[in-house]
Parts: C-alpha cells; sequence; structure tokens
C-alpha cells in the first residue's frame, strides 16, 4: 500500500487501525484466491477431500468479514474519517463483502465436485473449467494487488478480463449443451460442470467490482455500471 | 426501530435521578473508584448517586450536555470543588485503597498523585524551564540541578514540546501558541509523576491541528497514566477513550466501551444525545 496515503494521521492508532483493515482484507483476500484454486482443483481432480476443505474455510470466511465489517463500523462511528480515509473504509466494506461472495461462489464449486465424485464424472467441461479458474484466479490476485498498491491501471485490467470471463464462459456453454444433446444421459452431470461454470464466471463479476471499488478509492470516481470505455475515459480525464 | 427521543419530549426533561446506570461502571483493575456520589451547590443537587471506576491506564471520557454535572464530578475526583463554601459532597472516591476525602488526606499531596489540566491553558508567568520545575521544586522531589534537569526534559519529551522548546527554555511560556501551552500545562502535571490526569476540555481552546496533537499525547500518556477526560466533542470522546461515561442532569446514564456507545448505545438518552437530537 502506497504510505503517502496512509501513514500521515497525527494520531498513530488511526493509521493503525486502517493498516489493519487494509492487512486483513489482504489476508481474507488471500484465503479466498486459494478457495477459487482448490474448488477448481477439487472438480477437476474429482477429490472430495479437498472440495470438502473449501466447504470448510468458508466459516473463516464469514468470520473475517463480520469481524473485518465491524472494525470499519467501529472506524466510522469513532474517527469520523474525511475525504480518502473516508473513501477507503467505505471501499473495504465493500471489498469485503465481494470476497464473501466470492468465498460463497468457491463453495458451491466445492459442492459440486462433491456431487460429481459421488455420481460419476461429466462428460464434458472440466478444460472449460480449468482455464475459466485459471483466468478469475488472475483477475482476483490482480484486484488485490491494484488494492494494496492503489493501482488503477492494474485495476482496469482487472474489468478488461472480465469480459473474456464471460465470453468464456458462453463459449464453454455451448459446447457443454452439444454434449447434452448428444448424450442425455449425462445431463444432470453436465449440469453441474455448468453450474461450476456460472460460479466461476459470478466471482469474475465480483473481482471486477472489487477493482472498481479500486477506482473510488484511487480516484473518487464511481465508476459501477459503466463500461470498460466508459471507465478508461474517466480515467484519462 | 427503536424511536429516538426529540428535544421538547418530556421524557428527556423528566427527574432521571432515579434511573439505574447502565452499562458497567466496574473495572477489574481500578486505579480510582468512586461510589455513590452525591454533590450539592448549596440547596441545588449537581450530582445523583454516581458510582464508577477508572481502570489503571484507561482512558475514561465523561460527555453529556452542559451543566450535566460531568465537569463538577471530575473536579471532585481531586477536590478541586473543597473551594468552593457551598459544595457539599457524599460518597465515596478512593485512589486505590486511599480515601481521598479522608480528614487527615494532604491535598497538595493528593494533587500531586491525581494532577489536573484545564480548558484554558494556564501557564505561569515564568520561563518555559521554570513552569515545569516549580512542581518538583515544591514538592521537595529532587535534590540538585541535575535531577531538576532530567524531569524537565523527560516531562517535555512525554508532552511531546520538547524538540520545539529546548532550544528556548529561558523564554516565558506564555509567548507559546495556545496548543504548546497547554502540552506545557501537561508536561507541568507530569513532571510530580502523577497517577492520574484529569482533564477537563483540555482541547476547547485549541484549533484543530494542536487538538490531534493533545489527542495522540493522550494516547501516548495513557501507557503510564490513568486518565479521566471531560470533553463536549463526542468526536474526540470517541478517538481517544477506552470507555465513555454519559451524564444527564446529574446522572450518570450510561458507561460503556467506547466503542460500544457510539455504534450501539445501551440507553435512549446516550443515543439521543450523540447522534444530536438534543444537547
Amino acid at each position: 500500500m502506497d504510505k503517502k496515503f496512509l501513514d500521515r494521521h497525527i494520531s498513530h492508532s488511526f493509521d493503525n487501525e486502517i493498516e489493519t483493515i487494509i492487512t486483513q482484507i489482504l489476508e481474507m483476500g488471500n484465503i479466498v484466491e486459494q478457495q477459487i484454486v482448490d474448488s477448481v482443483k477439487a472438480i477437476i481432480s474429482t477429490n472430495k477431500e479437498l472440495a470438502q476443505k473449501v466447504v470448510q474455510v468458508e466459516d473463516d470466511v464469514d468470520m473475517r468479514e463480520v469481524r473485518l465489517d465491524e472494525l470499519c463500523t467501529e472506524v466510522l462511528a469513532c474517527r469520523q474519517p474525511a475525504a480518502f480515509d473516508l473513501r477507503m473504509v467505505l471501499s473495504a466494506t465493500r471489498i469485503i463483502r465481494d470476497l464473501e461472495r466470492i468465498g460463497d461462489e468457491a463453495q458451491k464449486v466445492a459442492k459440486m465436485a462433491i456431487r460429481l465424485e459421488k455420481k460419476g464424472a461429466a462428460p464434458a467441461g472440466y478444460e472449460e473449467v480449468a482455464h475459466m479458474g485459471g483466468l478469475v484466479q488472475s483477475m482476483l490476485s490482480s484486484a488485490l494487488s491494484a488494492f494494496s498498491q492503489l493501482d488503477v491501471t492494474l485495476a482496469l485490467d482487472v474489468a478488461k478480463a472480465d469480459k473474456k470471463v464471460d465470453r468464456e464462459l458462453k463459449s464453454a456453454m455451448r459446447t457443454i449443451v452439444n454434449y447434452m444433446i448428444d448424450e442425455p444421459k449425462s445431463i444432470k452431470r453436465a449440469m453441474n460442470i455448468l453450474s461450476a461454470l456460472r460460479s466461476l464466471e459470478r466471482m469474475g463479476n465480483h473481482s471486477r467490482n472489487i477493482a472498481e471499488h479500486v477506482i473510488y478509492l484511487v480516484k473518487g470516481l464511481d465508476v459501477r455500471h459503466s463500461s470498460i470505455k466508459e471507465i478508461a475515459s474517466k480515467l484519462a480525464e | 426501530m427503536k424511536q429516538v427521543q426529540k428535544e421538547n419530549d418530556p421524557q428527556i426533561s423528566q427527574d432521571v435521578s432515579n434511573l439505574e446506570t447502565v452499562g458497567n461502571i466496574f473495572s477489574d483493575n481500578a486505579k480510582m473508584s468512586m461510589r455513590n456520589v452525591n454533590v450539592f451547590y448549596g440547596e441545588k443537587q449537581a450530582i445523583h448517586d454516581v458510582s464508577l471506576d477508572i481502570g489503571k491506564n484507561e482512558v475514561v471520557a465523561m460527555i453529556g450536555p452542559s451543566g450535566c454535572g460531568k465537569s463538577t464530578f471530575l473536579r471532585c475526583m481531586n477536590r478541586m470543588n473543597d473551594t468552593i463554601d457551598t459544595c457539599r459532597i457524599e460518597g465515596d472516591f478512593k485512589l486505590e485503597a486511599s480515601d481521598i476525602y479522608h480528614p487527615k488526606q494532604d491535598v497538595v499531596a493528593l494533587r500531586a498523585r491525581v494532577g489536573i489540566v484545564f480548558q484554558k491553558p494556564n501557564p505561569f508567568p515564568k520561563s518555559i524551564y521554570d513552569n515545569v520545575a516549580y512542581g518538583p521544586k515544591v514538592h521537595g522531589l529532587v535534590n540538585n540541578k541535575t535531577d531538576l534537569d532530567e524531569i524537565v526534559e523527560v516531562s517535555l519529551r512525554k508532552a511531546g514540546l520538547w524538540e520545539e522548546v529546548k532550544d528556548r527554555l529561558t523564554a516565558p511560556g506564555t509567548g507559546l501558541s495556545g496548543g504548546q501551552q497547554q502540552r506545557l500545562c501537561i508536561a507541568r502535571t507530569i513532571a510530580v509523576g502523577p497517577e492520574v490526569i484529569l482533564m477537563d476540555e483540555p482541547c476547547s481552546a485549541l484549533d484543530p491541528i494542536a487538538t490531534a496533537k493533545i489527542e495522540e499525547l493522550m494516547a501516548e500518556l495513557s501507557q503510564n497514566f490513568t486518565i479521566a477526560i471531560v470533553t463536549h466533542s463526542m468526536q474526540q470522546a470517541a478517538r481517544v477513550s477506552d470507555r465513555t461515561a454519559y451524564f444527564h442532569m446529574g446522572k450518570l446514564i450510561e458507561v460503556n466501551d467506547t466503542k460500544r456507545v457510539f455504534t450501539n448505545p445501551e440507553h435512549e438518552l446516550t443515543e439521543a444525545y450523540i447522534t444530536g437530537r438534543f444537547g
């Protein structure tokens, strides 16, 4: 995190509170990123133990969300932050929510893995899951880096990558639907893979949200509901 | 949703003297303990049956509307009200095990243990050095100039003023800025080695930067001292204190962890006050 914004308060305890929020968000982000990796790995390799680990970790993620929310509320109530500090706390509460939802989606993917382990492998879609999983993990990783380095260029890259994930989903859906037509008996199992792909796509959306919160934090620009072109143009102004 | 009271709500002006204090008046490690305190100015009762612990190394803020009794209560804690003829005080005030209102209690010695910083900086018309050195000399805390120099430097350092004044210790204290004067008064208080520092609206005469410096100083001082502060600024109470006590018409309405008070107060009168519904 760029120190020029953060450690200049006369009150050192205020600095510490902000630093704690940032550190804990990055820790939570790392856990959620690992959830993505593990849930994708669990579904590809039909690894029930790994899938169960992802489900269990979700409790920790939920607890971190509640604790961080509490910290942000206390800073709002006791410090009355303004300007960059205010945007930091507001962005923090939004980032936490998106991270928690990515965790929820990873949990869903892990549950699909457990189901597939019981019912047998799906006819297709594993490559697509692996590919989209890699893209989404990279998006989240970049979004967290953009947050820690206050880097709006990187945040814009994350928003662009979300478009790619959307295209990948459409393409993967076409492939899987074709398999479903050819092998109607495998429809139930294929639906699990489809659900996993949809979850990955949502993780991409949440990662993009995080990137947008970073842009709000650094530039004070609200770029929600804006196209990539509009965001790029606002940043160039 | 809980109904928040309005200024003209009869409940706000009702007699609160029989209300029970909500929250937790106790501290596991009390430095000062006040019990069943009643204070009268002539016929008028200013404090109604207030009990409160101030924990060791804790910062306790006392807030409330004007005339709620918070300053009266604070000033009773080092017997500053003794000089007011019409003032009558009932109840127990303990500094650790000692009864501070015991007839044999030396008030001067008490005030060395429980120092006070006032609203308006009040340096003596002496040099910066002498302002700090005065207390240790009067209380006989030093035998020689070297020791006195050390106390002056340490006190000014603890008050965050040393770097700003070390090259002009002989200059008059009254020549400093308001914020510096207040830190000088804090250094003067620290110089006699108090255990408790009382602060009666210490920043109300200061600009925001000087206020922020004093607040930061409080955070540092709380590592070595116990602090009770009266403030008109709810935001200041929120920033500096560990626990907050809300007074209303002479009654301690609520005392709770500061974070609790400012995010989810237990009593509706506290909520009405901190959300600006009256005051």
